[in-house]
């Protein structure tokens, strides 16, 4: 995101706040997509941990989100209907091995980190009056990326404990 | 996406547009910015190596801009088909060209993955008609 930019209006920060729901849905839908594509006997019990934590998270931010685009009298896309984009393209973009699943998993939580982030920074830099408390938006993104951040970590552990 | 990559997306654009150098009224144009703003950023760009510069001609990408530019491009059209597919947005052009600026690489990269994208995007993008030519919107008001 572009530090010059700033949001101009209800309807811009609407539409950022859908796309962090669709961001969060697509990590949610990818981790049970990889959940499902274990063979058997081919189960690492730590990395489904983190992708089970993964799918929860980011279930728990959606509905977070959710709350904040209702009240901007917007709407969101429901999660099944991306699940239903993710199953269409999963074959294409499926993780080939554990190395890339968990490269795929800190892509996810590395860029809704910078999402945020950003968005947080374009938010404290517009001085825009919102129909919603800002302070709270504030609140809740902050909140959200610190668990990201968090999720950064985990997988860092993570990979590095597989190396 | 970046200034400097929206305006080497623009050049690119504008070039195939006029089959040939991207003429800084143009630019101004399609980046609603004074043509002085454009002649700056061009500067810069062929400082950069990005862009080569003719008087009274216009602006031409070098080899390393427009692999730039075509990133920036394959950028912007998953903004569009995300916005006119998954979220209906109606004026997508717009509303992309508003988010193109605060919407960064790793975020459309995201995105992407529940995008039914081409595999020689940008080559299909339609440079006047601002879209994928594959992008099919219902009730698409240009169409």
């Amino acid at each position: 995101m572009s530090l010059g930019q700033r949001i101009t209006d209800d309807h811009q920060l609407a539409r950022l706040l859908q796309i962090g729901v669709v961001l969060e849905e697509v990590v949610e839908s990818r981790a049970h997509h990889h959940l499902d594509s274990f063979d058997a006997g081919d189960r690492d019990p730590a990395v489904e941990a983190l992708l089970e934590d993964a799918a929860d998270e980011s279930a728990a931010h959606r509905d977070r989100l959710e709350a904040l685009v209702a009240d901007l009298n917007a709407e969101t896309v429901p999660y099944e209907e991306i699940n239903a984009l993710v199953e269409a393209q999963y074959a294409q973009t499926a993780p080939e091995d554990f190395d890339d699943l968990l490269y795929d998993q800190l892509c996810n939580e590395e860029t809704a980190y910078k999402f945020y982030d950003d968005l947080i920074e374009a938010i404290e830099a517009s001085d825009t009056e919102f129909s919603i408390d800002r302070e709270r938006v504030i609140g809740v993104l902050v909140e959200i990326r610190e668990e990201e951040a968090e999720g950064v970590e985990e997988v860092t552990d993570l990979m590095e404990a597989n190396r | 996406m970046n200034t400097a990559e929206q305006y080497l997306k623009a050049i690119y654009l504008a070039q195939r547009i006029e089959n040939g150098p991207a003429a800084t009224g143009m630019l101004a144009d399609m980046l609603e910015v004074s043509p002085a703003s454009v002649n700056e950023m061009i500067g810069k760009l062929e400082d950069r190596g990005l862009v080569d510069h003719e008087k009274y001609k216009g602006a031409t990408l070098t080899d390393e801009g427009i692999r730039r530019a075509e990133d920036a491009l394959q950028t912007y059209c998953i903004i569009e088909r995300f916005l006119a597919n998954v979220l209906e947005v109606e004026d997508f052009r717009g509303e992309a060209t508003a988010l193109e600026a605060v919407i960064d690489d790793t975020v459309a990269e995201r995105l992407d993955t529940i995008i039914d994208r081409r595999s020689e995007c940008p080559d299909c993008f339609d440079a006047d008609a601002d879209k994928c030519e594959y992008l099919t919107v219902p009730a698409d008001p240009a169409d």
